[in-house]
């Protein structure tokens, strides 16, 4: 019995280490090869694992290659306004979803509950045209705008579900003081909910850092190009430069990286929140 | 008698709030159900009428052509339609259901007693943070023919090596690997409903001399429908959805063997500047996932369990 539990455990872990590696190696292999030098990354039979000598200066060469400094700003500038917008906008939302009664609460919340099973795809082509008979074909506007209007169905849900945990009695006390409820919101809700935000707040960032599509269609051009973007325009000039390519790559998964580091106690709670009562 | 006389007191201002959170709760409300009108509801409605146009930007005229962008469609006038829509299918019904089994299995080692449990959850969870433009960069160079890790590796161990996403054969299976190399928010999501299965009802197992296979059989898998239900449901969805891998690794070749369908609504509509037929396109998208969503709601019935029945 003690055996056979012992095998069952050895078991365990060869699968999670298998699956660990799996996880880690490409991102192991995008370090080594964007510290290589042109002729090192071509080598092979046997292996070569560790980059002799480190090329640092792949990251500076790469990123001269094209005004990526530009399109770090770009990106930091719409991230930064969708973020503040869904941030908002969603908690705003959220608040009517969960601590308030009014008509049409349900209808309106399945609607929008709804439009998370809808494809960009299908709407893109109309919110383009309209973008541009609008005359904002090629700013920023058609990236930044929707994150101020609800902020996405997704985080709605996500933080409903976090407001309906917090107890009522604490808007009943706030009313009984005499407090409004834009107050009960911005001095209640608000602050018992950081936790709850950060992780939409996470998911705003990385949803917008991330994005390519949307950028690759309202972006007129080349100076208004995002990182995602300026990546995929350096993949077409330098296709076989992979010491570039991965260099550029490690570079725009960075934020990322620092992002996860930052939050991602709240991440993992964040996403099993989503999927408990979906 | 004193109860009775502060009764009407009360109601009357629990009216008051009510009439408060009435007012509050539609302005609180606005943003979205304006986000919903404009961004989603009016688009959709918008994308129809297109659908039966041949709107093209660059010319002014437009012109309404009835069922014909949608005849174009289905009489197979425009070739890359049913092949589109034979790759999307064939990439979603290879890779759905490949990320579901591994994320759970992954998820039920995780649940077990281990050490370094938080290490493992993040390692795994790493992969979904990567963006998809470094993702696509990074799988198109370990998927190299030549110099590639993947296939260096296979030759050392003496296997046979593959052209991957240079083959039409191969081009898809490669896509639906990449996907479960970033599937670790299933896999998270399938953690939590793990940890939400009561620990009384693997002990009654017990108590009847079961073992782990009747645990799993019985307890695990039962429990955890409404799980697999939502995974589901959400893998389809962004299974329909895929694009930028595409657009960066194969531009929806080699042969059109990865003209995905939503690659093929964007070179349609923005590409070959044809909206109208674009628009069709994506309708028919929306109809095919609205029966799809309605099918496995409407089968969940009969195989998602609900603890307590209050869904």
């Amino acid at each position: 019995m003690k055996k056979k539990l012992r095998i069952g455990r050895i078991f365990l872990y060869v699968m999670l280490i298998i699956g660990a590696l799996i996880c880690l190696m490409p991102l192991y292999w995008l370090i080594r090869s964007a510290l290589m030098d042109m002729s090192q990354i071509f080598q092979r039979n046997p292996i070569v694992w560790i980059p002799k000598p480190f090329v640092w200066t792949n990251f500076g060469d790469a990123l001269s290659e094209l005004p990526f400094n530009l399109y770090f700003t770009n990106s930091a500038i719409i991230t930064f306004a969708c973020l503040v917008g869904v941030v908002v906008s969603s908690s705003f939302c959220a608040f009517a979803f969960s601590r308030l009664k009014w008509r049409g609460r349900n209808f309106w919340f399945v609607c929008i509950m709804s439009s998370m099973m809808l494809p960009y795809a299908v709407t893109m082509i109309p919110t383009f045209i309209g973008w541009q008979k609008l005359g904002l074909y090629g700013t920023y506007y058609p990236l930044i705008v929707p994150a101020f209007f609800g902020g996405g169905a997704f985080n709605i849900f996500l933080l409903r579900q976090f407001y309906m945990t917090l107890p009522k009695e604490l808007d009943e006390a706030a009313i009984v003081d005499g407090a409004s409820y834009p107050r009960i919101w911005a001095q209640i809700v608000l602050p018992l909910s950081h936790s709850a935000l950060i992780v939409v707040g996470l998911f705003a960032f990385l949803n917008t850092w991330n994005d390519f599509l949307a950028p690759l269609i309202y972006c007129s051009n080349d100076k208004q190009y995002t990182v995602a973007l300026g990546l995929q325009l350096f993949k077409g000039m330098y296709n076989a430069r992979w010491e570039y390519l991965m260099a550029a790559s490690a570079v725009a998964f960075l934020p990322c990286l620092i992002a996860f580091a930052l939050g991602q106690k709240y991440f993992i709670e964040g996403i099993a929140l989503t999927g408990v009562k979906g | 008698m004193f109860s009775a006389a502060r009764a009407p007191a009360r109601s009357l201002k629990r009216s008051g709030l009510e009439t408060q959170q009435a007012h509050w709760g539609v302005i609180f409300a606005l943003p979205a159900i304006l986000g919903f009108l404009i961004f989603t509801l009016g688009p959709m409605l918008a994308s129809l009428v297109l659908s039966f146009t041949d709107y093209k930007p660059i010319s002014t005229e437009i012109n309404f052509v009835g069922l014909q962008n949608y005849l174009t469609l289905f009489k197979g006038d425009d070739f890359f339609f049913y092949k589109s829509l034979r790759v999307t299918i064939y990439y979603v019904i290879l890779s759905v259901p490949l990320a579901i089994v591994v994320s759970f299995l992954m998820a039920m080692v995780l649940n077990k007693n281990i050490v370094a449990k938080g290490f493992f959850r993040s390692v795994f969870y790493l992969p979904t943070m990567v963006p998809i433009v470094a993702t696509a960069m990074i799988w198109t160079w370990l998927l190299d023919p030549d110099m590639g890790l993947l296939n260096e590796t296979l030759r050392m161990v003496g296997l046979p090596t593959s052209k991957w996403i240079y083959a039409e054969n191969t081009a898809v299976p490669s896509f639906a690997i990449i996907n479960l190399w970033t599937s670790g928010g299933t896999m998270i999501i399938f953690l939590a409903g793990l940890q939400g299965v009561p620990r009384t009802l693997y002990e009654a197992i017990d108590v009847d001399g079961g073992n782990a296979w009747h645990k799993f059989l019985h307890i695990t898998v039962p429990m955890m429908t409404p799980t697999i239900f939502y995974n589901t449901v959400m893998g389809f969805i962004s299974g329909f959805q895929i694009f930028t891998q595409t657009y960066i690794m194969t531009q929806g070749g080699p042969n059109n063997a990865t003209l995905f369908y939503c690659y093929y609504i964007y070179r349609t509509g923005f590409n070959n500047q044809y909206m109208g037929l674009a628009s069709a396109i994506a309708w028919v998208l929306f109809v095919i996932i609205l029966v799809i969503t309605l099918l496995l709601f409407k089968s969940s019935n009969s195989w998602v369990y609900y603890a307590g029945g209050e869904d």
